[in-house]
């Protein structure tokens, strides 16, 4: 059933006949065309990666971060607007700090996932608002070890090994989906997700990105949400440039064994 | 002198007659009579208390030493408490006074870290002691403008944006002062004055080396032990250089080292067996 002529999808807290609600369904949409974030939790840790699409040649490169902090121990990277995603992030800021203020001990991850899902399922309830253009991927380290969460529009929030949002989602899923997370360590995944990341800017081409990998792990941060260091992130997008020209060379045997 | 313990230190009343509480309006006879017209007012006094932090530059950097304790009154009531705060990832703040507000002091600069230093930090600036030391004074000074003071003694270490060390103080009144030698409490009667043999003045630091200055700080540690009853002699220390050769424009490597459970080395207590009474009377 259409959407668009019946009236349904112009306001939120409103179904439609069939009971779906339009406007979240289109907050989707604006989500499917932003750069492809992922997440991954590794045996020891947390890895977050974006693909910053480039815009304008004329911003500073290495600078503009899209991967933000939280707390000290949670990140957080999103697809979508990115000023929903900022605000998300304040919000996400302004809960740990409070419950920081109550109960002096940092907020636990999924706790935090909770109020930040009431938050964000509050603006599909009123047709003052719009739900959030973004769908966010939430990673962090507490008491119970690594966790990784995937926040939609509509509120939703599911915990997960491997999350992918953006439009590369399908390819980064599907390559998510090989992985091992019982043994993958956090060192091994930030250069999976470089791979990933490049493999799934292969739908978006026809821009330049730049590519943003952050970690939480004990071993390589005490529990701190930090950007990988330079070194690594460019060894990183080494591994995954070399790995996609040998994908690329291997095609190419095969098609002349075929001919 | 009478040395009955509840008149110590008073002239005996036979020969100069009855104490007269008004020298140097030292009477607090009257002001406690006052003080019963007010509703009663908690946190106006310290309860669990630290004493001395004490802290020096040296030519590369700072030194910084507290002792563990946590006194209830005369009481040694905690012997594990950590006084010596961690502030981004070059600062140190040093806490006497209070420990339940050397606790909300802590607090306050945890959160200041996260709000500089974690949060969107891709502007490269980085959280330095001056900010911590101009914002804790901001907070001390309003607390006392409220009559409801934050009861501490603190020193703030670490560099200024050149590179040069910093070292400054602040206490309960709002009060900030800075020196190459400084320290709180009792140390400020006691260590100073040996802390000042080996800086005599504020640019001395320059020549002193990181050796000599600890071997100092260790000499203050020591004797605050033995003329402080609040102090003991399990201490915290807190040295932050920069590795850098002299000359070089280049971003210094700054190292930032915390060790725990030090102990005062080299007690001697044979003086004490001359000691009798409240120590006035030497045998």
């Amino acid at each position: 059933m259409t959407s668009i002529g019946t009236g349904y999808d112009l306001s939120n807290s409103v179904f439609s006949p069939d009971g779906r609600n339009f406007q979240v369904e289109y907050a989707m949409k604006a989500v499917e065309n932003g750069g492809t974030s992922i997440g991954i939790k590794c045996k020891d840790g947390i890895v977050l990666a974006v693909e910053k699409i480039i815009n304008s040649k004329l911003l500073v490169p290495g600078k503009n971060k899209r991967i933000q902090t939280i707390d000290k121990h949670i990140g957080v990277v999103y697809s979508g607007l990115l000023p929903d995603g900022r605000h998300f992030v304040n919000r996400g800021r302004d809960e740990a700090q409070t419950f920081k203020s109550f109960y002096k001990t940092p907020i636990s991850v999924p706790h935090l996932m909770d109020r930040l899902g009431i938050y964000v399922q509050n603006y599909t309830c009123y047709n003052s608002v719009r739900p959030f253009g973004v769908v966010s991927i939430v990673g962090g380290i507490d008491d119970d070890g690594p966790h990784l969460y995937m926040i939609e529009p509509s509120g939703a929030c599911w915990g997960y090994t491997g999350a992918a949002t953006g439009k590369g989602r399908q390819t980064a899923k599907s390559e998510l989906e090989k992985l091992d997370y019982e043994t993958i360590t956090v060192k091994e995944a930030v250069k999976t997700a470089a791979k990933i990341i490049h493999q799934a800017h292969e739908d978006n081409k026809d821009k330049d990105y730049e590519l943003e990998i952050s970690w939480i792990s004990l071993e390589e941060t005490k529990g701190r949400h930090e950007f990988i260091p330079e070194d690594l992130l460019a060894e990183a997008r080494k591994f995954a440039e070399e790995e996609d020209e040998e994908d690329e060379e291997e095609e190419e045997d095969d098609e002349e064994m075929e001919s | 002198m009478n040395h009955d313990p509840f008149h110590w230190g008073r002239p005996s009343q036979e020969t100069y007659g009855g104490y007269n509480y008004n020298i140097a309006n030292a009477s607090n006879h009257q002001q406690e009579s006052q003080l019963d017209n007010f509703p009663k007012v908690h946190s106006q006094q310290p309860i669990i208390t630290g004493t001395s932090v004490v802290s020096l530059k040296f030519k590369h950097g700072i030194i910084m030493a507290a002792d563990n304790l946590g006194s209830y009154g005369s009481l040694l009531r905690f012997n594990n408490l950590e006084r010596l705060i961690k502030v981004g990832s070059q600062t140190v703040v040093g806490i006497s006074g209070d420990i339940s507000d050397l606790q909300q002091i802590e607090r306050i600069l945890h959160e200041l870290e996260i709000e500089q230093e974690i949060y969107d930090s891709d502007g490269g600036h980085h959280l330095r002691a001056p900010h911590v030391h101009e914002y804790l004074s901001k907070i001390l000074y309003n607390r006392r403008t409220k009559m409801d003071p934050l009861w501490n003694a603190v020193i703030v270490g670490g560099f200024n944006d050149d590179g040069t060390p910093f070292l400054k103080y602040i206490d309960l009144l709002g009060v900030t002062y800075t020196s190459s030698t400084l320290a709180t409490g009792f140390g400020s009667h006691l260590a100073v004055p040996l802390l000042r043999q080996l800086i005599p003045n504020d640019i001395d630091y320059e020549n002193i080396e990181e050796d000599e200055a600890r071997k100092v700080l260790e000499n203050c540690m020591r004797v605050l032990f033995y003329r402080d009853a609040r102090a003991s002699d399990k201490y915290s220390l807190v040295t932050i250089k920069s590795e850098s050769n002299e000359g070089e424009s280049t971003p210094k490597k700054l190292s930032y080292n915390h060790e725990t459970e030090l102990k005062v080395e080299g007690q001697s207590w044979k003086f004490a067996k001359d000691i009798s009474g409240y120590g006035s009377k030497q045998l």
